[in-house]
């Protein structure tokens, strides 16, 4: 369960959770509860801790505001990442870090390299030059699912469910200790039912807090799009990452469903895991990313606090250009074909 | 003939060896495509590779189970040799090697080169054999009636023929459905809807496939021993028909179904002999001959799958709700 985090056990630094809601009847701890510790509790409900929220923020205050600067507590560290398709250089980034147990967004207009860089990242794609290492390990050039063993789990921008398996298997795949997926030993349930029966709990655990426990046994191509986004992440929490990286988990999403989503996502960092989104809504962005880093053109332009990086003119240039006199939070509705040419998965 | 000869040939179908390898053949591509979604247009090179490798080691002189060993063991390495430069390209390339290299097997099989150890195109006759498999049935000889058919009890078509293949085809249906329900049969379903995804939660994709891709082809292995056994190995009896009738067969049943394949099977032979036992009664030898009568059969069995596919295209088993969401 998610009690033996191994972020709170092998951190020493880790910093204790802080009680805010003592007169709560209910019981504390359980991390189905989690949704709770976010900074902004969802509506009705306290929370119980800010504590990573606050130390990120301590931690980055004194973060010089430019591009490829080095922070206190990398979890990510890339170094000199180029991808090249034909003549065009669509990723070339010299270095990049993300900040342990932070919501970093990564923004940037269509075209700029956001969904190639998270490609590279994940071994989905393989770059031209570049190194890179998830904390401490050397991650270049390891296959996909070496680098999602590794605690790096990534979302689509074009969602990925399995349509023809239920909720609740789409869950399960996603978790990572399963004896029975070897082809001999899935002849004896023996060797397999209680850790399906504990990963079951976890996957009910996490379908409840994202919402999704009414319509575990549906088929999950029967969900809606802002449902599919949600499955996508919870299953990707199924194995307890170290980081969350999420391709445009608001594309699509309704608007209430847009703050729940939110709300989970800023639950996360209390839980201890370190959050990577890319994403178009500012407003968005500047309500819940500790960090922002500005990608146009495959290069990082600008990074910085969400309040100093909307005012940096290289990031109103890369984002604006000729639609200078449009509102910035009105700039995913001019495009509707979300990096549609750097599409490589 | 009598409706009382029609009705047993056509039941006769529901038990006959015949029946029994093709529901086999189709429980392995069941693996391949109900479960993993591998496109496999190649199943009779799967089981022309189980039959020679039964056949030649017998005629050989080697013991049933280094023969069944040797079957299996060819089966895997034609599996492996395929799925090496493929699995990682998409589906359709898979069909495409697929189809070839049993072509390419059937080709080499029946070539002139090739007599004396696979007996070219006339292949190799049942005596050289047949034998030990029928030495080792505790069926007296002679033959018996059991309600209204008559089968020799070891030779051939026989008995014990029979019941070795059904058991084995229960055998095989049992272990299905272990491996479907398996958090294993799951990775496979999942790869089946969506290979990245699979790969982002940190499973090695190729590794599953290659499993699925050997794992339904030892059962085309077993499915073509079981289809020699009562005739000859004839390279040209295991062309590519036999692996659209096993698509047929797979579809028909319902893909990704544990019984389907068996009933698909059953239903396909038993259709198809129907029609044409009651067209060689009711026709005249004169408007129609036998050969045309032959063909006939297929052209109506091939018109009521075409509707099948229409009107019920999740098979007979299969679950409509699938269906649903192919995109």
């Amino acid at each position: 369960m998610r009690d033996s985090n191994t972020n709170q056990t092998t951190d020493p630094n880790a910093p204790t959770p802080i009680n805010v809601g003592e007169e709560r009847t209910q019981p504390v701890g359980a991390f189905f509860d989690l949704a709770k510790w976010a900074t902004k509790a969802p509506e009705g409900e306290q929370l119980i801790s800010t504590a990573y929220g606050d130390r990120v923020t301590q931690d980055l205050m004194y973060v010089e505001n430019k591009a490829g600067v080095h922070k206190p507590d990398p979890i990510l560290v890339a170094d000199n990442v180029t991808r090249k398709f034909g003549g065009m250089t669509a990723v070339d980034v010299e270095h990049f870090e993300i900040e342990r147990h932070g919501i970093t967004a990564l923004i940037g207009p269509n075209g700029a390299g956001k969904t190639t860089f998270f490609n590279l990242m994940t071994g989905f794609d393989t770059p031209n030059t570049g190194t890179w290492h998830f904390d401490g390990q050397d991650m270049a050039h390891v296959q996909p699912e070496k680098v999602a063993k590794g605690g790096m789990v990534r979302t689509f921008q074009l969602t990925k469910v399995m349509s023809r398996l239920t909720v609740l298997d789409n869950m399960l795949l996603g978790a990572p200790v399963q004896p029975g997926e070897g082809m001999l030993r899935a002849l004896w349930p023996g060797a397999w039912k209680k850790h399906e029966k504990e990963n079951r709990e976890k996957a009910e655990a996490l379908l409840e807090r994202f919402l999704l426990f009414k319509k575990k046994d549906d088929y999950a191509g029967g969900l809606s799009g802002g449902q599919r986004k949600l499955l996508e992440m919870a299953r990707a929490l199924m194995s307890d990452p170290k980081l969350v990286m999420l391709d445009e988990p608001m594309a699509g999403v309704n608007p209430a469903l847009k703050q729940s989503l939110l709300d989970h996502i800023i639950s996360l960092r209390e839980d201890g895991t370190t959050v990577l989104f890319v994403e178009h809504d500012i407003n968005m962005v500047r309500h819940i990313a500790d960090w922002v880093t500005v990608m146009a053109e495959g290069k990082i332009v600008a990074e910085g606090q969400p309040k100093t990086v909307m005012d940096d003119p290289a990031v109103v240039d890369a984002y604006l250009g000729a639609h200078a006199n449009i509102d910035l939070a009105d700039i995913d509705s001019i495009d509707n074909d979300d990096d549609g040419s750097e599409d490589v998965q | 003939m009598n409706a009382l000869t029609i009705i047993t040939n056509v039941l006769g179908e529901l038990m006959a060896p015949t029946t029994a390898a093709y529901a086999l053949a189709a429980m392995g591509l069941n693996i391949h495509f109900g479960m993993t979604g591998l496109m496999n247009m190649g199943q009779a090179g799967f089981m022309l590779l189980g039959a020679y490798g039964f056949a030649i080691t017998q005629a050989m002189g080697g013991n049933l189970f280094i023969s069944i060993v040797t079957a299996l063991v060819l089966a895997a390495i034609y599996g492996l040799l395929l799925g090496i430069p493929t699995l990682k390209l998409g589906p359709d390339y898979l069909a495409m090697v697929t189809l070839a290299a049993a072509e390419i097997v059937r080709i080499v099989a029946r070539s002139t080169a090739m007599t004396h150890v696979t007996g070219g195109s006339a292949g190799i006759s049942p005596q050289d054999f047949t034998t030990q498999f029928e030495a080792l049935s505790p069926l007296p000889d002679g033959s018996t009636t059991f309600l209204l058919w008559t089968y020799n009890n070891n030779i051939a078509n026989s008995w014990w023929l029979r019941i070795v293949a059904w058991i084995l085809v229960a055998i095989a249906a049992v272990l299905c459905w272990r491996w479907f329900n398996s958090p294993w049969g799951r990775v496979l379903k999942g790869i089946r809807e969506d290979e990245n995804a699979i790969k982002s939660l940190g499973k090695n994709v190729t590794k599953y496939k290659m499993q699925a891709l050997i794992l339904g082809g030892l059962f085309g292995a077993i499915a073509g021993i079981v289809f020699v056994l009562p005739r000859s190995v004839q390279p040209d009896s295991l062309g590519r028909t036999v692996t659209f009738y096993t698509w047929t067969i797979l579809l028909l049943g319902g893909a990704a179904t544990i019984m389907g394949p068996i009933l698909g099977s059953c239903v396909l032979w038993v259709l198809l002999t129907l029609v044409k036992e009651v067209m060689r009664v009711s026709i005249p030898e004169t408007v129609m001959s036998s050969n045309q009568i032959e063909a006939l059969g297929w052209v109506i069995v091939g018109v009521a799958l075409m509707c099948l596919v229409i009107f019920r295209p999740q098979g007979i088993l299969g679950n409509k709700k699938e269906l649903a969401f192919n995109a």
